[in-house]
């Protein structure tokens, strides 16, 4: 049988890095293969050379046979080659048919557009109304616009790359039905993922690459979770262990605190409240945008709520600054690291200092002392692995996964009562992942209280005592973590949205 | 004080005359806009396209020819502000800014010595008969041809907008220039060309005011009517016919204003000048309190990373 898509030895260099070095593998007519990585190790790279966004520098591809070298996504396209970007790549001010539209070489009149894209929904199980306004769309219904975009040009090859890191484990189960529909009719599917477990459930073949070269190939359905996570960070993995101990005394607790949200886009928060204990995790799940920015927002004092919404050791703070908060022992972690958590022009030894000014001695009577601020940020640097040249470098300098190891390492060394983290492990390897999530479990075990946002699902059954989701600003039943089943966590962040299951 | 003297015909025709310059000139930059792009140069590219469309008008003794060169002249300036904001990736604001003080000093330098001349006048149209009726005649069928160029301009915008698939890519470079490029649009290309119109719409728009409107050229003649057009934008939402009702209203109460002051109505000169610029505004955000809002690029800079 002739391979769908023949890779051979596709080489890419930018400035001071070689993303892909020397990459050979092949697609088969009907496989679905997943393609494995840490980030940085090359997939994104990969994939942009076979849908014409980026030329490789060495190598070549073949498809059925014949040669394809794509010089843009246009021929890409054309070829048969369909992509579903993890983002970027929905208008959120334009309908469902114009951004289709925008996908397609010759597209038809909207209206037998709109007719082609209600038959295609139904075809595949995922109903869409092609006049609807993308920025309205939940993030599953999102999906199925890119999904169906690709359907209607009938591609050979379809690359899905990260397709569930924003489903819930309902939403991820009608994509799969509908992902094993297009196999069964013969479709081919690249389907890139550090999900291990999805990988095992739903693909026949895996590549696995490591800082830019294969290092493996294996058969998911015979391979370990555990065994493909270690061929993809190339050493064996630390998982973090905590020593259980009896909670202490309530740190934090949030009564009915509702505020709105200070932006347009925003979700509101309704009615949350929870306890959290000293030596305590509270693991909060939910898609992105269920009011999880606006709750560490709350938290860190960046938006102001009623003073008895947010009880910090018996202290109302709901209506106090981050500063105070701070001074109390209150430290958070945003999210976004570059704009948000660090200033991306400013040093390290300058970011350290911003937060680090008070609790660490850093300031004294309005004035700063930098070679604290410095010496801190040393220790930040050394005790979290974070690899850059120095404290004088800016923040902007550093990949993403070490500046979030930065961040939170930051607040960590300031020894905080009660820690609020918000995605805290985004974009991080798999070894300094555990790192800090054994450091969040370390502050634990000392006595303080934690707080984990977070939309990776094991990364929370990992660290939290406790578990609760986040979904449209309400928070769900606070439950034990221990025994939760992906089911029940599921229906807890909100099921499938209100979007209908799949019948095929 | 003789309101009688207001004769609402002539208003009405008048009125179309003072709102075309700044109608042309918004809604070129609105295409800039819904393409991501924040030009703040508009003013600069005016007074250029008004100094080039007279010294042109002027020597040839063709209106026509000086809107051509006014449109090129307009066109010529606004590749400045696009090489440096979409090949050496500089701030838009500042290049903006910098692009209308260019401008004013440009046009100083290329108006030397043809301050207290008269431009050949631009014809009126004239049709047999319907130009003669009563009323219609004179606010349909009596305009120069500009006037007309400038209400076919809003209409064409809105429908390339709607219902080309040329504005849908434009508009998808405007709201997601990340996505665009993914998808395999030239966004450069296509913002480079929306800037190339936005000057060359500017610069009509600048002509109008020099060759039919004053008539004359003199030192700084916009008088910010391209600071109007940039608001004009913002407050019609971005969408054509907000902007040809901005315009007219905008146009409306500059004419009004001036007959209440020949009128000898008991209010300071000072605000009768500033009513236009206050009631136009006030009107646009009463109106632009709707859920529409800026396309999502607008004035970031689009670098491609692969």
């Amino acid at each position: 049988m002739t391979a769908l898509l023949s890779i051979r030895g596709l080489t890419k260099a930018y400035p001071g890095v070689v993303a892909n070095d020397d990459v050979s593998f092949d697609i088969q007519p009907g496989e679905v293969h997943a393609l494995l990585g840490e980030n940085g190790a090359g997939k994104s790279t990969l994939v942009k050379m076979i849908y014409g966004l980026v030329k490789p520098d060495s190598g070549e591809m073949t498809m059925t046979g014949q040669p394809f070298a794509p010089g843009e996504p246009k021929a890409a396209r054309a070829a048969g080659v369909a992509m579903v970007f993890q983002h970027f790549s929905l208008f959120d001010a334009l309908n469902v048919a114009e951004n289709i539209a925008l996908g397609m070489a010759e597209p038809p009149a909207m209206r037998d557009l709109a007719a082609r894209i209600r038959e295609v929904s139904d075809q595949y199980g995922l109903p869409l109304d092609p006049w609807r306004v993308v920025g309205d769309l939940s993030a599953g219904e999102r999906q199925r616009v890119e999904i169906i975009r690709c359907l209607l040009q009938d591609p050979k090859l379809l690359i899905m790359d990260e397709p569930t890191s924003v489903l819930t484990p309902q939403e991820v189960e009608i994509l799969f039905e509908t992902l094993r529909k297009l196999k069964a009719e013969g479709t081919s599917i690249l389907y890139i993922s550090h999900k291990l477990e999805e990988i095992r459930a739903l693909c026949d073949e895996a590549t696995i690459l490591r800082l830019g070269r294969k290092v493996a190939t294996c058969t998911p359905r015979d391979t370990t979770a555990r065994e493909m996570a270690e061929l993809m960070v190339g050493a064996e993995l630390h998982v973090p262990t905590r020593d259980t101990r009896a909670p202490g005394a309530v740190r934090l607790a949030l009564k009915d605190l509702s505020v709105p949200s200070p932006s347009q886009f925003g979700t509101a928060l309704k009615g949350i409240s929870f306890e959290v204990r000293a030596g305590e995790v509270l693991g909060l799940a939910g898609v992105a945008g269920n009011g999880q920015d606006e709750l560490l927002g709350v938290l860190s004092g960046e938006i102001r709520a009623g003073a008895g919404m947010v009880v910090l050791d018996g202290t109302p703070v709901g209506a106090t600054g981050p500063a105070i908060r701070r001074r109390m022992g209150l430290l958070t972690a945003p999210e976004e690291r570059l704009g948000h958590a660090a200033a991306p022009d400013m040093s390290l030894t300058e970011n350290a200092a911003l937060t680090g000014a008070e609790r660490r001695g850093i300031a004294s009577a309005g004035f700063l002392n930098w070679g604290r601020a410095r010496s801190f940020a040393r220790e930040i640097i050394d005790r979290f692995d974070v690899r850059t040249p120095g404290t004088e470098n800016a923040a902007r300098s550093l990949s993403g996964g070490n500046l979030q190891k930065f961040v939170i390492g930051r607040e960590v060394l300031q020894d905080p009562q009660v820690l609020v983290v918000n995605q805290p492990t985004w974009g991080v390897d798999a070894a300094a992942a555990a790192t800090i999530r054994q450091a969040i479990l370390d502050l634990a075990t000392g006595g303080a209280a934690v707080v984990v946002i977070s939309q990776d699902l094991d990364e929370l059954m990992e660290v939290s005592d406790r578990f609760a989701a986040l979904n449209e600003g309400r928070l769900s039943d606070i439950r034990p973590a221990q025994g939760l089943s992906v089911e029940e966590i599921g229906l807890m962040m909100g099921g499938s949205h209100g979007m209908e299951v799949a019948h095929v | 004080m003789d309101l009688s003297a207001i004769n609402p015909v002539l208003l009405i025709a008048s009125l179309m005359v003072a709102a075309t310059a700044v109608m042309i000139a918004a809604i070129g930059e609105l295409i800039v806009e819904r393409a991501g792009v924040l030009n703040l140069g508009v003013e600069g590219m005016m007074i250029t396209g008004a100094i080039c469309g007279f010294a042109v008008a002027v020597q040839t003794g063709s209106p026509t020819a000086g809107f051509i060169a006014a449109a090129a002249g307009g066109a010529a300036l606004s590749m400045l502000f696009a090489f440096l904001t979409q090949f050496a990736l500089a701030n838009q604001v500042a290049s903006g800014l910098a692009l209308t003080l260019f401008g004013l000093g440009l046009s100083a330098l290329l108006g030397q010595g043809y301050q207290g001349i008269k431009p050949p006048s631009t014809p009126r149209l004239d049709i047999p008969v319907l130009s003669d009726l009563p009323w219609v005649g004179r606010i349909v069928f009596g305009h120069d041809l500009m006037v007309y160029f400038g209400l076919a301009l809003v209409a064409a915008t809105w429908a390339f907008l709607k219902y080309a698939r040329a504005g849908l890519v434009l508009r998808a470079v405007g709201e997601n220039h990340d996505a665009a490029h993914a998808l395999g649009y030239k966004v450069v290309r296509i913002r480079v060309l929306a800037i190339a119109f936005g000057g060359a719409m500017a610069g009509l728009g600048g002509a109008y005011i020099s060759l039919v409107r004053v008539p004359q050229w003199t030192e700084g003649m916009t008088a910010g009517i391209g600071w109007i057009a940039l608001a004009l934008v913002v407050f019609a939402s971005w969408k054509p016919w907000r902007v040809l009702l901005g315009a007219y209203l905008f146009g409306g109460v500059t004419v009004l204003q001036l007959n209440l002051q020949a009128a000898g109505i008991a209010i300071p000169v000072e605000y009768l000048s500033m009513s236009p610029y206050i009631i136009t505004i006030v009107v646009l955000v009463i109106m632009s309190a709707d859920k529409s809002r800026a396309p999502a690029s607008l004035g970031r800079i689009f670098h491609a990373t692969h």
